[in-house]
């Protein structure tokens, strides 16, 4: 788990890392520990997978994906790993996960998130995933998006 | 609320620039000029054009990116069927709480999807216990059973 640096560390960046030619060097002042243990950290938190990865995150929208399914299956619990797993390889899917169903009203539990320029691009994904699952999956349905209602990304309590 | 924003202009620089910093930033003394030097561009520019697209917010960051659950928390997708004519009241009511990180509209029955990112999972049952006493509809959590994949990266072109 995190101590009590990390966690000092991880409120400085969470925003995102300084915009300066040092940026370690910068956080390294800022929590007055030197340059080298920032990122000594960073390295430690990214091998422990307490991050992701290091990088710029899109607004899909902006970059023109503008048709953002949240594609949901029904598939068999004795092969949905199996086929989850070949779900998230295909290149149109950025998110892929079991989750609970919720009989009678949500019979699905294999989640994928497609993205597309255009609706049939979109469509295309959902029919990769589709010959993908094939005679295991008993229904599936795509999700648009049309409104953010919100979206603020994770923060931690200061 | 937010209607779906419009694509951004970008030009061939901001697109390569995008698509090489979608992961893997190096964690050397100067990583700006380590970026533009495999990309062809000064570390000044890197560093304007990394500070121009969050300003038009076609990154919507540029940082580490956490995973809560290793920090010992949670992150839930949940959703809620609302009525048509109750449907901007109760995105108030959710979107009022600092639990909530995204919230989405989707096309369907369940037609309110949102994300409940907290320190603890107590902290979820109870954020989604205020949704309900707030909304007077039933919240359907979707908590994570198995992660297969994920791995936002889009083609910038």
């Amino acid at each position: 788990m995190p101590d009590e640096i990390d966690r000092r560390l991880i409120l400085a960046t969470q925003a995102g890392l300084p915009l300066v030619p040092r940026p370690y060097d910068a956080l390294a002042e800022r929590l007055d520990i030197e340059p080298q243990e920032v990122k000594a950290r960073l390295a430690a938190m990214l091998a422990s997978g307490v991050i992701r990865r290091i990088g710029a995150v899109p607004n899909h929208y902006a970059l023109g994906y503008r048709f953002n399914a949240m594609t949901v299956w029904d598939v068999a619990d004795d092969v949905v790993d199996t086929l989850g797993e070949q779900v998230g390889a295909l290149a149109c899917v950025s998110h892929c996960y079991r989750r609970p169903r919720h009989l009678p009203d949500w019979p699905y539990n294999l989640f994928a998130m497609v993205h597309g320029r255009s609706r049939a691009e979109a469509e295309a994904g959902i029919a990769a995933i589709a010959a993908v699952l094939g005679t295991d999956c008993r229904a599936h349905e795509a999700l648009y998006s049309s409104r953010i209602l919100k979206k603020t990304g994770l923060r931690l309590a200061e | 609320m937010r209607p779906l924003p419009e694509a951004a202009e970008l030009d061939a620089t901001d697109r390569a620039l995008i698509n090489a910093l979608q992961g893997g930033f190096p964690l050397c003394d100067e990583p700006y000029r380590a970026v533009g030097e495999a990309l062809g561009l000064a570390e000044t520019e890197v560093i304007e054009r990394l500070r121009a697209l969050l300003e038009r917010k076609a990154l919507t960051r540029f940082g580490p990116l956490y995973q809560i659950e290793k920090l010992g928390g949670a992150f839930v997708l949940a959703a809620l069927k609302v009525p048509e004519e109750r449907f901007d009241e109760v995105a108030a009511m959710v979107n009022a709480l600092p639990e909530v990180a995204h919230n989405y509209r989707r096309e369907h029955a369940f037609n309110m999807w949102f994300v409940l990112a907290c320190e603890t999972p107590a902290a979820i049952d109870a954020a989604i216990a205020e949704i309900e006493a707030a909304t007077g509809l039933t919240v359907y959590a979707f908590p994570k059973e198995r992660e297969y994949f994920v791995e936002l990266k889009l083609d910038a072109g």
